[in-house]
């Protein structure tokens, strides 16, 4: 049966590919650019039996996540910058309880109440600190319909599989333009819950799930263990690479900015320019060996432009991945204004042009 | 039925004596493994076992002796 | 029904952390007793909260799960939303109830969440050492109140059970005392109504408990106990809501 196609904005597909995970339960709040979500949400989980439940707050809806997770449900937020920022202690709580659970992140304009616009300014909360403390997200930067109602998908998967939040970090361009979504049915593994989930202390002894360790060596214990947790996760590294090796300069960019930047590297490749494409789609844990190997394939040493609507931020992972393998140029278009192919392609040729320099 | 003082869980606050209206209880010089000085029996025969001093014990000291044989 | 001098089943055996005197313990037996009564052990879930009665889990042997400070109520409402089968109280201080977390409270309160939350008020921040909360009492003196409550800086103490109690969604709202053997009972019948109103799924049940706190308001056990009394003025006991039975 060929699989239906349909025209949809991102956060729809985001929202139907969190359906098609097996999502249960989703608390959230309203918040543009994201609002699609919640309301798709309310049509479709009751009618499957689900609970959806618009919190008071962001804080109040991290927290019936928290609580929903706990009883083993499939349990999902989705908000935009600001609503995150007010999510952040429950992320800490939810890695500490090694609670898993989806979270959705479609960046806006910031700092403050900043735009509506799309931004990828949230790019080091996401990967550095959601939290505070030491935990981490597996964050998962989907570029496109169909990626993003794969990759929702299967986050519900992964988190269970590391009893840990995973995070769909998009933006506004995604998340309100429209393109068509082919409704596969993914494959997405169940797994055993029932040894740690609270259930009631039915012919067992009371459960506890907890994250206060007033013993600091215990404390300890459990950070490496999250931080084990971590590395384990690295074989979930996905990446996108349009590069044989042997150019000069590589485009490296995420979520929606890579379908642009892919657009002027079309461009340039056709007319003979020696340009690359990277795309890291996890962005925690980062594809740094894959680029390393990029940098180090040919013996040539290589510019890599990266290309993010931000300040400059994943411009340090690629800078701290490479660590001297490859000169490092940033181009960062502040939020929100979008740069065209053309200009990217002009900054391309400008930087193909230029000796070597790092203006990180 | 005979009541027992768990003397490990009490903390010498003093609620049961205050409340026990036959004034059996008193605040002993025996101090427990936390340092507390521990509830005692002053007149354990005027005890009616009307379970006031359980109820006011914050510590649950007072318990059935056959439920807590060591 | 459990009788004096029982160590309630579901209660653990190791000793209470709280200062001596400390009312957490009584009403620790009496959540305890209700559970055994009622048969909730194998359904329950617990929330505990952050401050000093965030070691729950160390007394009370039922599945519980620790939520951030304030959101006890909202985790609540996740956990009773995917598994209303369960049965799911709250056990939550004035500050972690009133203060930080009454966005939560409320809402649960307005939503009518079938959960039974428990706030024990003592005017103070216990754990941290006796700070000012909302339901410290005019011209009491706190460590951050050093010159005492005043109106024009701090505000009126929050009477929150009265505030619940105009909640259509709210099923039970009472206060109470463990401070003298009578008002203990009374407060084992207001948690056991409770209890019960969530049990029928009748709507969101609160039972505020006035305790001491001995050291934070530097006082031995015995007079701290009495000067509950004191809180009785400003935070009168008795149910100030409660649903008929269903018929």
């Amino acid at each position: 049966m060929k699989s239906k196609r349909i025209l949809v904005k991102g956060v729809e597909a985001i929202a139907l590919g969190a359906l098609a995970g097996g999502c249960n339960c989703y608390f959230g709040y309203p918040i543009t650019p994201q609002n699609e979500i919640p309301e798709l949400m309310s049509v479709e989980l009751p009618k499957r039996g689900g609970v959806f439940l618009q919190a008071e707050s962001e804080t109040s809806a991290i927290n019936m996540v928290l609580g929903a997770s706990a009883v083993g449900a499939r349990a999902m937020t989705s908000s935009s910058s600001p609503g995150i920022s007010l999510m952040s202690e429950g992320f800490s709580y939810l890695i500490a309880l090694e609670l898993p659970c989806v979270i959705v992140n479609v960046m806006r304009g910031g700092p403050g109440l900043g735009g509506i616009e799309a931004s990828q300014g949230d790019y080091f909360q996401a990967v550095k600190a959601p939290g505070h403390g030491d935990g981490k997200f597996l964050v998962l930067a989907p570029y496109s319909c169909n990626e993003a109602y794969e990759l929702t998908a299967k986050a519900f998967e992964l988190a269970e599989k590391y009893r840990n939040p995973v995070m769909i970090l998009s933006d506004a361009i995604l998340g309100q333009m429209k393109e068509p979504l082919t409704l596969k049915s993914p494959k997405i593994k169940t797994l055993e819950k029932d040894d740690w989930i609270l259930s009631g202390a039915k012919d067992r002894p009371g459960r506890v799930i907890k994250s206060l360790f007033l013993d600091s060596a215990e404390l300890a214990e459990r950070n490496l263990k999250l931080k084990q947790k971590y590395q384990k996760m690295e074989v979930e590294i996905k990446f996108e690479r349009l590069a044989e090796g042997s150019e000069e300069l590589i485009i490296v960019a995420f979520g929606s900015m890579a379908r642009i930047c892919k657009e002027a590297v079309f461009n340039l490749r056709a007319r003979g320019y020696p340009v690359g494409f990277f795309r890291p789609i996890t962005l925690f844990p980062f594809p740094r060996k894959a680029l390393c190997e990029l940098a180090e394939s040919h013996q040539k040493r290589k510019k890599f432009l990266v290309v993010e609507l931000n300040c400059g931020q994943m411009v340090e992972d690629v800078a701290s991945a490479l660590c001297g393998k490859g000169d490092i140029l940033s181009l960062a278009y502040p939020p929100s204004v979008l740069p065209f192919p053309e200009d990217i392609e002009r900054e391309i040729i400008k930087c193909l042009n230029l000796s070597t320099s790092l203006n990180v | 039925m005979k009541i027992k003082i768990l003397e490990e869980r009490c903390k010498g606050c003093g609620l049961c004596i205050e409340f026990c209206p036959k004034r059996a209880l008193v605040l002993s010089d025996r101090r427990n493994l936390l340092g507390y000085k521990v509830v005692g029996w002053n007149s354990p025969e005027k005890c009616n076992q009307c379970g006031i001093c359980y109820l006011m014990c914050p510590e649950v000291v007072f318990v059935r002796e056959e439920d807590f044989e060591e | 029904m459990s009788k004096p001098f029982d160590f309630p089943k579901c209660l653990k055996r190791n000793t209470f952390h709280y200062c001596p005197g400390c009312h957490h313990g009584i009403v620790h037996r009496l959540i305890c007793e209700v559970i055994d009564e009622l048969n909730l052990k194998d359904k329950t879930i617990g929330l505990a909260s952050i401050g000093c009665s965030c070691f729950l889990y160390f007394y009370i042997d039922v599945d519980i799960l620790e939520a951030p400070h304030g959101r006890a109520c909202s985790v609540a409402t996740g956990i009773k939303r995917m598994r209303p089968d369960l049965f799911v109280f709250t056990y939550q201080g004035d500050g972690d109830f009133s203060a930080i977390g009454l966005g939560d409270s409320i809402h649960a309160a307005s939503r009518g969440e079938k959960i039974t939350a428990i706030m024990i008020n003592n005017t103070v921040y216990g754990m941290t050492g006796g700070q000012v909360s909302p339901t410290t009492l005019l011209y009491q003196k706190t460590t951050t109140t050093p010159l005492g409550r005043d109106p024009q800086r701090e505000g009126y103490p929050l009477k929150v059970a009265e505030i619940l109690a105009t909640f259509e969604a709210v099923a039970f709202c009472a206060r109470s005392a463990v401070n003298n053997p009578k008002r203990v009972k009374e407060t084992k019948n207001y948690l056991k109504k409770a209890f019960k109103a969530q049990l029928e799924n009748k709507g969101f049940s609160y039972v505020e408990i006035l305790s001491s706190c001995p050291v934070n308001w530097r006082m031995d056990a015995v007079s701290a106990n009495y000067h509950v009394d004191k809180l009785t003025e400003v935070y009168p006991l008795g149910i100030f809501k409660e649903l008929p039975p269903k018929k």
